[in-house]
């Protein structure tokens, strides 16, 4: 597999480390009443069989975060964008 | 068709054409006490001792291609109980004590051999996590042993001693460990449960479930609606997609471990080892290639097939634990889909829709865990509770806290 | 002598003549040409039992000319480098080349083992599951010990293997696997376009089957067609050819993995050379021309030495010079194998007959054999004679009579197999061609893969040639290149319907399918019988199809029989997954380099080489190797520690903390970012400042510690620990751009870029002090404990000094830009002489870090939360934290919990082993008892007692309560005292004089 970093171009997986979907936000409110929001959260996930927005880390590169979109049957990458979008 | 000596000398006589068909191939009931999804060792195995220790026989097991073409028939075929925490050694200890006697409760060799498993250690500080792990399984009843550098030496010469970037001190040596022939558990299992009446269904993926005020009612499969009191699902790798068509969201991704066979050679390694200091275990089968493996791919994926770089980490393992392997070839490398868990332990739980049960998240333990998975769902499914084994594998504890994290790695399931 | 070569062709083949190498086998010496290979080589001198089979040990020969072959396996070299399973039909011949037969004794003419083809009606398919359950534990002790050592092909070194690996990375356009009519014309259709190729051959040669054929190409003998056009692609700049390498791989985004084996064909590697090399190559587009298998029609006793693939007869005829036998019989199916008897008759072997077990006659056959003076016969091989090679075969024609022919060969075709293994790598499912009744490559290929050539099926040469060009080109223009017109149309007909014969019914003896595995057709029956109706059944309970050739020449034989037995149409049953490797690849060549003390970069601090010069004992941290402790000459191990430590305690000592994870934090929003992933405040932090501070996962269990300096209002300096340096340095960097990218911050690890080094003891001022510039102030008031600032030291070296401890000492952590270490750590040594200063290792910041309870690795181990550790207080309730939510569920704030505390023993020279289990004074040690674990234990020189630290249930209530210390593993139980894990200077005095 091998992912386009937009700052780096093209590079193989190994320069890569994986952390999972990335459609998952970090709620707000620290109150009781965001508990399942939190559990969501922390521990829940789509995991679907196609489309995934995932992270990933360039670590023997840029350090970027990225959000990749690739499918998690065919492996296909149809998408890679910064994760701290807009900076 | 019991299998004794002479039976099997009775048919060697007649050319071997009386043997007849392992299971029936029967076409599905309009429904069943209990549905189990998934025709791989876990359901095979709950399937076996609902019939046989609760006496619930009107029970499918429903599977989508044929059985055991799941992880029961990918894996690396390693069986232990060296297991550190609480929630998970007593109930990995009783796997072990069932697959002790697992070949005449079905009267199928499965091959079980305790050959032993080797941890090898590189440093004081594993040291002492392994002599945590080992007293703790000594506590429950597990065997184990703290081998010094010289113990290793002389169960496995070969490996690097002398030149290791880090050298093996010494190893936690659990000797009623060992490997089992993956695939003949689910066909003793499935041969074992269609004997006592279960029907296996092949080729009939479940499309879906019938939940009627939040109570499961059957499943939509290729061959049409069957009706359930029950309906268990054990999937594995397809937890998540299976359990989404109930409306269920899991703690749990999916993650392909591939594992590697090189070609048949003689004996050379009579123990099952893994090494410490990078990602490889190895035992070599009773046909002679060595079976290995090493960490997960990492990513979220629902192929059944990895890529190069861990194909390289394992290599590298292998050849840094044991530096006469380089001239043997890996023959062939496959993968399969681990349903990994947040903590890294597995659920056998009731779920929020009545009548629907789930096992799943086993992430690398799912093979050894097999009879004990199976007892345990069994009995959950039987009684409605929870058995004492399993009485960790709920899904609250990820709320509650009361997570079951060997490895210490947090909430995320690529590093368990 | 031996060797002689009486099978030999004067003069044809491309072997060179001229030359004569020697080898051995089994001891005995032989010759060969240049060119050969080792089975080319024994045919040559008319050896043809070359191994025995698996299970039966059965006597085997040669079948194949190819990586399919299946029988004719060896030990090649000796010692270290013996390689079991070797190919003969793979081997390059090279001089003083030495191969052994493999899976008999005491020899390969007289194998006792054999005696298993006795027991065969019991030795059916499955038998193992049936059997060997009594009594149950006899499988370790009898059974399986007697199954292992017959089982196994080769014996393997248990040596280190000696030669080299390496890896390699290549990029191209277009990527052309195989190099035979369609791979050939396919790299010229690609780099005549302009593209960047790289053409892979297995073989030694290019060519492919045009080394084999006696065909023409454009008027010229096929080989020279070949010869001409791989010197043209040498010539174009951007071909890059390379042979003995096997593309064995395809996997995600274009990258397939290649070894070349550079050295094989050696006796040894040269000097420097690897042996073999790891290629990952990138590829745009790639053209799969594999080529062919042929498949065997499958008859009794067809597995005796002799009995050969038509294809590879002509490859020994036309390649290699040599005549495979002297009488021969031909038996197929198909048109394209008649040419082997013509080939061999032109040869000069005799060709008593040709065998055609289609039902309908064939003219063309009839003619072939007519020309090559042998008689045509419809019909089938009904049996086989000749155990160690066969003498003769017996003929059953249409009508049901029989006939048997004297030979020493037997040429065999059911038709071909495309090798398209390598199109379903990534998941895409080959289909079946009715016409050609075989699999093709399916729909779903890779992407950016062709496929050309009979690896897609167009068997003919015309077909080969035009569809590679076509490949070719099309695959230059998807990388953006304008290929000329195509030269060679594709041809009108090239699908001639196969009529496939898949075994001879009712002959006599075992009729094999896998004949390495000696799964015969009666085996697959029996699988089909028992329930076993899907390939992959089939195969895990037969093990077709799982021998070195992975069921290169039986998968498809398999599947027709299943077909038959469960009476269904072949097309519908399937096949099993091709898996990579294409052929076996040596575990030495994926791991390249990385084994031996370079299996992992080793990573050294600035102070190494003079921590080596002072005779430092080292210890492997990670990739780090650090100090453990500095010995003297003649001082027991525990000597030397309590040496370190007590010189510390009371003079003072220097200990190399390089290692520890140092991460720039700069910005504005520095403090807020702390703010967020410590759980203590940071924000507010005076600069000239360090404070400790604990991070947690997001799941609330502790992550990390360290110190965290403010060197200015939006400057600070982390540490971490040495373990998690690179955790924490991502872990900020996720936080910092995913969770919170608005904040203006940016973090960068400086783990590399300083040397730092912890001065500790009473004495630490004075040393501090002597290397300081003039004009600068560390007394304790202007310089308390946890101040940090920047100075210059050693005549203008830029410093960052912070006064903090880890020892529980008076001490001054010292940074200095990396080049300056080990320079630093000398002048500390001299500064610190009239002191007493000594270095301390590992081990005694260990022992010292133990007496002072501070938590490190062992404690953090990832299952423990700020209040385990004696933390919680620390946390903050005005903000959130990484953490903070999750760490206030209800688990996590039990008061059973374990939680840290210190154990000393009941008698103080007993040590108490880290990895211990707690019970009560009076309990048993059950899991039911259990109450915690010993994380770390040390002797502690001062208290003079052995001490401990332990994560005790409710532990920080139980001051003063002896418990049990349980390591039943050793064998030991001893008990302790629940104590507070400061053992020394609880009051924390000597940290601020």
């Amino acid at each position: 597999m091998r992912i386009n970093c937009p700052y780096c171009g093209a590079r193989g997986l190994e320069e890569f480390t994986y952390r999972g979907d990335a459609t998952v936000k970090r709620p707000e409110s620290i109150e009781e009443s965001a508990r399942d929001a939190w559990v969501d959260y922390v521990y829940l996930r789509d995991n679907p069989a196609g489309l995934h927005k995932e992270l990933w880390h360039h670590g023997a590169g840029c350090h970027s975060w990225l959000e990749v979109t690739r499918n998690t049957v065919t492996h296909e990458i149809t998408a890679v964008e910064l994760a701290a979008k807009g900076r | 068709m019991r299998y004794s000596l002479a039976s099997l000398i009775t048919n060697a006589l007649s050319g071997n054409r009386n043997w007849k068909p392992v299971w029936r191939e029967p076409e599905p009931k309009p429904s069943y006490d209990v549905i189990i999804v998934g025709g791989g060792g876990h359901g095979l195995s709950t399937a076996h001792y609902l019939a046989k220790e609760h006496g619930i026989t009107n029970v499918a097991v429903i599977e989508k291609s044929y059985i055991g073409s799941g992880n029961v028939g990918r894996n690396t075929t390693i069986v232990r109980s060296n297991y550190l925490l609480p929630g998970n050694e007593p109930f990995y200890e009783w796997s072990m004590k069932l697959w002790e006697g697992l070949e005449q409760d079905i009267n199928y060799n499965a091959m079980v051999s305790q050959r032993g498993v080797l941890n090898v250690f590189h440093s004081d500080g594993q040291r002492d996590a392994f002599v945590r792990r080992g007293n703790a399984m000594r506590f429950y009843g597990a065997d184990a042993e703290l081998l010094d550098k010289e113990q290793v030496r002389a169960l496995v010469p070969f490996v690097d001693f002398d030149n290791a970037r880090f050298p093996v001190r010494g190893g936690l040596f659990q000797p009623r460990g060992g490997t089992v022939r993956h695939d003949a558990v689910a066909w003793g299992y499935g041969r074992s449960a269609d004997s006592r009446g279960v029907d296996i269904i092949q080729n009939c993926a479940v499309t879906g479930f019938r939940i009627e005020n939040g109570r499961i009612v059957g499943v939509e499969t290729e061959k049409g609606f069957i009706g359930a009191k029950k309906v268990a699902l054990a999937v594995a790798g397809s937890s998540s997609r299976v359990a989404q068509m109930a409306g269920l969201r899991l703690p749990i991704e999916a993650h392909v471990l591939q594992a590697f066979v090189t070609e048949g050679i003689k004996p050379l390694l009579d123990t099952v080892i893994t090494f410490g200091a990078g990602h490889f275990y190895c035992s070599q089968s009773d046909k002679g290639g060595l079976v290995f493996g090493g960490d997960i791919d990492g990513y979220n994926t629902y192929a059944q097939r990895g890529n190069l770089p861990v194909v390289e980490d394992v290599a590298e393992g292998g050849m840094a634990l044991i530096p006469a392997i380089g001239r043997l070839r890996i023959l062939r490398s496959w993968g399969g889909l681990l349903d990994m868990s947040m903590d890294g332990s597995p659920i056998i739980d009731k779920t929020p829709v009545d009548g629907l049960y789930f096992n799943g998240g086993w992430c690398y333990g799912g093979f050894k865990a097999t009879p004990a998975s199976g007892w345990c769902y069994a009995h959950l499914i039987a009684t409605g509770e929870p058995h004492p084994y399993a009485a960790a594998y709920r899904f609250d504890r990820f709320g509650s806290g009361r997570v079951i994290d060997e490895k210490g790695m947090g909430a995320q399931p690529n590093l368990h | 002598m031996a060797g002689n070569q009486i099978n030999r062709l004067s003069g044809k083949g491309l072997v060179d003549h001229g030359k004569t190498v020697s080898f051995q086998f089994d001891g005995e010496a032989f010759s060969g040409h240049p060119g050969d290979t080792l089975a080319s080589a024994l045919l040559a001198n008319g050896v043809r039992l070359v191994g025995r089979s698996f299970k039966y040990h059965r006597p085997r020969g040669i079948l194949t000319a190819g990586s399919e072959e299946p029988n004719a396996l060896v030990e090649l070299r000796t010692g270290a480098r013996r390689e079991p399973n070797t190919r003969a039909t793979t081997i390059e011949l090279y001089d003083g080349l030495d191969a052994t037969s493999q899976n008999r004794w005491p020899s390969l003419k007289l194998d006792v083992l054999s005696v298993n083809q006795l027991a065969t009606p019991i030795f059916g398919a499955g038998f193992y599951y049936k059997t060997f359950m009594w009594p149950a534990a006899f499988w370790e002790k009898l059974y399986e010990p007697m199954i292992r050592r017959a089982a196994g092909l080769g014996y393997p070194s248990k040596l280190s293997d000696p030669d080299h690996y390496e890896k390699s990375n290549a990029f191209c356009d277009v990527l052309v696997i195989g190099s035979g009519a369609a791979g050939l014309s396919a790299a010229l259709a690609a780099a005549k376009a302009g593209a960047r190729v790289i053409l892979c051959e297995e073989d030694f040669e290019l060519g492919g089957r045009l080394l084999a054929e006696s065909d023409e190409i454009d008027g010229k003998p096929a080989q020279e067609w070949a010869r001409a056009a791989a010197a043209e692609l040498e010539s174009l700049p951007d071909c890059r050819i390379m042979r003995r390498t096997t593309v064995f791989g395809a996997y995600d985004g274009g990258v397939y993995g290649a070894v070349e084996r550079v050295s094989d064909h050696l006796p040894v590697p040269p000097e420097h050379a690897p042996r073999q090399r790891l290629w990952r190559i990138v590829a745009k587009q790639s053209v799969v021309c594999a080529g062919g298998i042929e498949r065997p029609i499958l008859f009794g006793n067809n597995d005796r030495p002799g009995v050969m693939l038509a294809g590879a007869v002509r490859t020994y005829v036309n390649r290699f010079g040599v005549a495979p036998g002297r009488t021969a019989v031909v038996f197929a199916d198909n048109h394209d194998a008649l040419r082997t008897a013509t080939d061999l008759a032109a040869a000069g072997v005799a060709v008593r007959a040709i065998v055609d077990p289609r039902p309908q006659a064939s003219a063309a056959a009839e003619q072939v054999a007519g020309e090559a003076g042998a008689l045509y016969i419809r019909g089938g091989i009904e049996n086989v004679r000749g155990a160690l090679g066969i003498k003769s075969v017996r003929v059953k024609d249409a009508q049901g009579g029989t006939k048997e022919f004297d030979c020493d060969l037997l040429a065999t075709s059911g038709g071909w197999n495309p090798a398209l293994n390598l199109t379903t790598h990534l998941g895409g499912k080959p289909a079946w061609d009715s016409a050609l009744s075989c699999l093709v490559p399916g729909e779903d290929l890779p992407p950016g893969m062709q496929v050309a050539g009979a690896a897609a099926g167009q068997f003919s040469l015309q077909a080969c040639l035009a569809s590679g060009e076509a490949a070719g080109a099309e695959a230059a223009k998807h990388c953006g290149f304008s290929p000329s017109a195509l030269r060679r149309p594709a041809p009108a007909q090239d699908r001639a319907p196969a009529t496939p014969v898949w075994y001879v019914e009712n002959s006599r003896g075992k009729a094999f399918v896998d004949f390495q595995n000696d799964v015969a057709v009666s085996d697959v029956k029996l699988a089909a019988r028992e329930g076993f109706r899907v390939p992959d059944h089939v195969k895990r309970y037969t093990t077709l199809g799982m021998a070195t050739d992975q069921g290169k020449t039986s998968n498809l034989n398999g599947a027709a029989i299943l077909a038959e037995a469960t009476g269904r149409y072949l097309g519908a049953v399937g096949s099993t997954t091709f898996r990579p490797p294409y052929t076996p690849v040596a575990l030495g060549a994926l791991a390249g380099h990385h084994r031996g003390k370079d299996f992992r970069p080793t990573r050294l601090a600035p102070s190494h080489r003079w921590a080596e010069e002072q005779g430092a004992v080292f210890v492997e941290v990670g990739a780090w190797m650090r100090a453990l402790m500095y010995p003297k000459p003649g001082e027991a191990a525990q000597e030397t520690v309590n040496r370190e430590v007590s010189n510390t305690r009371t003079n003072v000592g220097v200990c190399d903390v390089s290692t520890l994870g140092k991460i720039d934090v700069q910005g504005p929003d520095a403090g807020e970012l702390l703010n967020r992933v410590y759980i203590n405040a940071f924000a507010k932090l005076p600069v000239g400042k360090a404070r400790y501070g604990l991070m947690l996962r997001e799941d609330g269990f502790a992550m990390d510690d360290g110190t965290t300096a403010r060197l200015a209002e939006d400057h600070f300096y982390m540490t971490t620990t040495t373990a998690n340096a690179l955790k924490v340095s991502q872990h900020l960097e996720f936080c910092q751009q995913v969770l919170w990218p608005e904040l203006d911050v940016q973090t960068v690890s400086a783990t590399e870029q300083w040397a730092q080094y912890a001065v500790a003891g009473p004495k630490a001022r004075k040393v501090i002090e002597a290397l300081l510039d003039a004009g600068q102030d560390i007394s304790n008031d202007a310089f308390p404990y946890m101040a940090c600032g920047k100075f210059t030291v050693c005549g203008g070296t830029p410093a960052r000094i912070f006064r903090l401890s880890f020892s529980g000492e008076l001490a001054y952590e010292i940074g200095v830009p990396a080049r300056y270490g080990d320079a630093l750590i000398r002048a500390i040594i001299k500064a610190g002489a009239e002191h007493g200063i000594a270095p301390y290792g590992t081990e005694a910041l260990g022992v010292m870090r133990i007496e002072k309870g501070h938590a490190a690795g062992p404690e953090l181990n990832g299952q423990t939360t700020a209040h385990d550790l004696g933390l919680g207080k620390m946390a903050s309730t005005k903000k959130d934290f990484i953490g903070r939510f999750m760490g206030e569920r209800e688990a996590l704030n039990e008061a059973g919990r374990a939680a840290m505390v210190g154990l000393k023993p009941l008698n103080p020279k007993t040590r108490i082993a880290s990895g211990s289990h707690l019970v009560k004074r009076d309990a048993q040690a059950t899991g039911a008892n259990d109450e915690g674990y010993v994380t770390s234990m040390a002797y502690s020189p001062e208290l003079e007692t052995f001490i401990a630290l332990a994560m005790l249930s409710n532990g920080p209530a139980r001051m003063g309560e002896v418990v049990k210390v349980c390591d039943p593993l050793r064998g030991n139980e001893t008990l302790a005292e629940v104590c507070s894990a400061h053992f020394v200077d609880p009051e924390g005095g000597r940290l601020r004089v």
